[in-house]
């Protein structure tokens, strides 16, 4: 949807092409920002005393700038994920299931089996089971779209419940350390992931990288690429174009749960090494609005996803500070979600030369007239 | 013309006034001048024609005048007071009703809601008096129209009737029907034609925009064209009213393409002797063999349209086989039945003597077999892809376009230059976005991309739709070199006039059932009449 909002602004007397996409990502970021502060003042708190602290803690500390880059990780590979089934218009809301159980797997398997595996080997084992798992939990939802034509938005919700229950309920019972707290083994001293040299950023971190510039080139270069895009702009087309669309349908979910279920080998083998029972990030919904901001263009999402990165780690402090419980950072990000909307409503509009403004509001204005002359 | 007052609501304007007058108007798009400083007026009680080769700028200028474009420059004028028409709802409010040549309804809506969606302001809907109204527009225009059915569920000629019915919904005073025939029948055009000649009399001015000669000569008083954006002439009254139909046909083709008609026969239209031409078929194709075979294929319909029935033919090498009958009697049914996008539930079908029953649309497409759909927008382009990415949609993942399984964009765009010149689709570059072409050059775009890549079946659905009479004649003689070629072909139509013109036989498809097969020939227009009405009576 953004996507074709970024498409059809071709009009050449707009703001158009680069820095209009540009414009289009940045106006968002600003209202919101704007906007939260507006909130804080309201609330009592200093706008520019929580900005600095998120930018001193986010990016300015050294610790903090590598934290954030450390927390772009799972943020991209789940936005990867979610992008690779939207683009097919397949709206996959079931991320946090999907993540849940791979890290459950990870956690609790893995802290027992990494031992006794040679070391990368035993990550990459690890990495692509957590893949299976995380996208045989699409099978569910994709089967009913592909055969029933189900909405896979309630389907991939519903199995996304089911999935955080039973990974809550795997640790609590068999996946559980022998620790009095439901939690699972944590891996041993040198099991985890190495840190590049003089850092603490985890080479998951640049295999995310790598992971999701390979998916933008899936996207846009091979022939899954096109038959994801045509499913996502015309289903009927696809059917008429010859695409198997209940195979492509089930391929979609699979590789969408596969990288959100990279995404937690990467947190767990990376950063946290177990994980406790009712843990959850829950990326899936917060990264919803990120991929939209991208435009559903993976490599437009890696700035977004450092900015989120940043947001997160120095929101925490800044939150933490301003004394503000943690989630405030998600108004921030409701309404930047708000604001994207509202922006490529107008840009729209205005790329169609359409009025931007109600009529009703029109009409109490002076009488538009020569001075419009921006084209003719 | 006395008429004319109650809707004027002003006594100042005078009959002279002319209800639209344009002047001036000029749209620009990226790499195309859609209309250049055109001028035009439109007189109550007049039915004026807008003619001019795909892509010549019609519907831009008149989706101007609608309020759903903002001209660039020039300037509009109602009733003789200048307008700004900010968008389709402040066109309505100025008394402009419009029929978009791309319909415009909601598919998911009923006709019912569909219909009183555009009109009623309130908030309370008064649904009583909407049937009311419904039933009094679709008598009048001879149709009958399911006001509970979901417009998804229709066929397009079908839509097409709703979709006139929705500008008369309001009175207005000026209405615009793009390409409203495109979808009708003969017998359906005859009575909109009845409905408009009442309309002008009572005094609206009538813009009409179409592509069929003899449509603009029984209704309109006047006729302009243009061609390239602009305004390249003028028929009065005067010459649309003396001469034999033909002789001004050819004069309409004159000032539109700007050269003499009767070099070659080029205009379907102008040509004759259609039937005669194909009456040698029995000879030509004795012992040709069978390349498409169904039996017994019965189909289910969509919701509100009849399936198909035990449609039992078979289509041989260099074959031409018509089926006629009133939109949605089942022909989507069968199409796409014989494409696999439809899975039958009874009967076999056999391509050269393979079965394809259970084969997907992707198998069929490999064994050679294309599908020409009549939904150009919704199914047969992606509107936002480029016009060249749209030659290659039927081939994703298929050599030379995509090598070692990644898109190789210069052959695409390659392939896409040699069809666009080859098919004389008017567009910018093979990086437009297809869905901004014309109607009629994403017509011609579909039909390139069906016939390029050597077809062994073709089923063509509504072929020509939207297309001006010139590439009519081109897209025709291509059809027959197809089948000249020994490719097996079907043509879908509810024109009568090109299934004579293209078939050896006609198969007559009444209901979802076949009800007969016509041999072309002399008497074969009229026994396909009596099979229509027989098959009506029949039901
Ligand atoms: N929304 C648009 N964006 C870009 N170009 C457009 C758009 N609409 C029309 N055009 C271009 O303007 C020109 C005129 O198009 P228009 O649809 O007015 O032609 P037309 O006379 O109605 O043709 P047809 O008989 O095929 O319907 C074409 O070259 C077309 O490509
Ligand atoms: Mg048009």
């Amino acid at each position: 949807m953004s996507e074709a909002a970024g498409r059809t602004a071709v009009n050449p007397r707009r703001a158009d092409g680069l820095i209009g996409r540009i414009g289009l990502a940045l106006g968002p970021i600003l209202l919101a920002f704007l906007t939260t502060a507006v909130l804080l003042a309201i609330l009592g708190r200093d706008p520019v005393a929580f900005y600095r602290d998120i930018l001193l803690a986010g990016v300015l500390r050294p610790s903090g700038l590598q934290d954030s880059i450390t927390r772009m990780a799972p943020v991209l590979l789940v936005g990867a994920g979610l992008i690779v089934s939207f683009r097919a218009s397949l709206w996959n809301l079931g991320a946090d299931g999907q993540y849940l159980l791979a890290v459950a797997f990870v956690a609790g398997v893995g802290s027992r089996v990494i031992g006794d595996l040679p070391p990368v080997l035993g990550w990459v084992v690890l990495a692509v089971a957590a893949m299976l798992i995380a996208g045989a939990w699409t099978f569910v939802p994709a089967l009913l779209k592909a055969r029933y034509g189900l909405n896979e938005i309630v389907t991939t919700l519903m199995m996304s419940f089911i999935g955080i229950a039973i990974a809550n309920v795997l640790i609590k019972g068999p996946l559980k350390g022998d620790e009095m707290v439901p939690q699972t083994f944590v891996y041993p001293e040198g099991t985890m992931l190495w840190d590049l040299p003089g850092t603490t950023i985890h080479v998951g971190v640049v295999a995310a990288l790598v992971v999701v510039v390979l998916v933008h080139l899936v996207l846009t270069r091979t022939s899954l690429g096109t038959r994801l895009d045509v499913l996502g702009a015309n289903p009927r087309a696809a059917v008429h174009m010859g695409i198997d669309v209940p195979r492509l349908i089930v391929v979609a979910f699979f590789l969408s749960g596969a990288l959100i279920g990279l995404a937690a080998a990467s947190d767990i083998m990376g950063i946290f090494g177990y994980v406790r029972a009712d843990w959850d990030p829950g990326y899936g919904l917060k990264v919803v609005p990120l991929v939209f901001l991208a435009g559903l263009n993976v490599i437009a999402f890696i700035p977004i996803a450092a900015f989120f990165g940043v947001l997160s780690i120095g929101g925490d402090y800044a939150t933490r500070k301003a004394d503000l419980p943690s989630d405030f950072i998600l108004v921030f990000i409701g309404l930047l979600f708000l604001f994207m909307i509202v922006t490529q409503y107008v840009s729209a509009r205005r790329a169609r030369g359409e009025p931007v403004l109600p009529a009703w509001f029109r009409r109490t204005l002076p009488a538009r007239d020569a001075t419009e002359g921006d084209g003719g | 013309m006395t008429g004319s007052n109650d809707r004027i609501g002003s006594s100042t304007v005078g009959v002279s006034t002319p209800a639209v007058e344009l002047s001036g108007i000029t749209k620009a798009f990226p790499g195309v001048i859609a209309n250049d400083r055109i001028s035009l007026r439109a007189l109550r009680g007049e039915v004026l024609c807008l003619l001019g080769e795909n892509g010549a700028g019609k519907s831009t200028l008149m989706s101007i005048l609608s309020g759903l474009y903002q001209p660039d420059a020039g300037s509009i004028r109602i009733d003789g007071r200048e307008v700004r028409i900010g968008s389709p709802r402040d066109g309505r409010e100025l008394g402009i009703g419009m029929v978009y040549q791309h319909l415009s309804l909601i598919p998911t809506l009923t006709v019912l809601e569909n219909l009183m969606l555009g009109s009623n302001p309130g908030i309370v809907l008064d649904e009583v008096r909407a049937r009311a109204r419904l039933g009094d527009l679709a008598a009048r225009l001879g149709v009958h129209v399911d006001a509970d059915v979901r417009v998804g569920a229709l066929s397009l000629g079908q839509q097409q009737h709703v979709e006139i019915i929705k500008a008369l919904w309001k009175d207005s005073t000026v209405l615009i029907l793009d390409e409203p025939t495109s979808m009708l029948t003969p017998q359906g055009i005859e009575e909109l034609q009845k409905v408009l000649l009442g309309l002008k009399a009572s005094g609206l001015a009538i813009i009409f925009i179409t592509h069929k000669l003899h449509e603009a000569i029984a209704i309109g008083d006047r006729v302009v064209a243009l061609r390239q954006g602009r305004v390249v002439g003028e028929l009065g009254p005067e010459v649309l009213r003396t001469g034999t139909p033909h002789e001004i046909q050819g004069r309409i083709v004159e000032v539109m393409f700007g050269e003499d008609p009767t070099r070659g026969p080029q205009i379907a239209e102008l040509r004759e002797d259609l039937a005669a031409e194909r009456s040698d078929a029995r000879t030509r194709l004795e012992g040709s063999p069978e390349i498409l075979r169904l039996d017994g294929v019965s189909a289910p319909g969509a919701r509100g349209q009849h399936g198909i029935e035990g449609a039992t033919f078979v289509v041989r090498e260099g074959e031409v086989l018509g089926v006629a009958g009133v939109d949605g009697n089942g022909q989507r049914a069968l199409a796409e039945a014989i494409a696999g996008q439809r899975r039958s539930s009874v009967g076999t079908i056999h391509l050269g003597g393979e079965e394809v029953t259970n084969l997907s649309v992707g198998a069929r497409q490999r064994l050679g077999l294309r599908y020409v759909t009549d939904d150009r927008l919704h199914e047969g382009v992606v509107g936002r892809y480029a016009v060249g990415l749209n030659f290659v949609l039927k081939r994703i993942g298929d050599e030379p376009f995509w090598r070692k399984g990644t898109i190789d964009r210069k052959a695409i765009e390659t392939t896409a230059r040699s069809l666009i010149t080859e098919f004389d689709v008017r567009t910018p570059s093979p990086a437009t976005p297809i869905g901004k072409l014309s109607g009629g050059n994403i017509q011609k775009a579909l039909l390139a991309r069906e016939l390029s890549f050597d077809p062994r079946v073709v089923v063509f659905h509504k072929p020509t739709h939207g297309l001006d009479v010139k590439t009519i004649a081109a897209v025709r003689d291509r059809i027959r070199a197809l089948a000249a070629r020994g490719v097996g072909v079907i043509v879908i139509s509810t024109d009568l006039d090109e299934l004579i013109d293209l078939s050896d036989r006609v198969a007559v498809l009444f209901a979802g059932r076949i009800v007969g097969v016509v041999e072309n020939g002399p008497q074969a227009a009229t026994r396909i009449g009596e099979l229509l009405v027989g098959g009506e009576a029949a039901a």
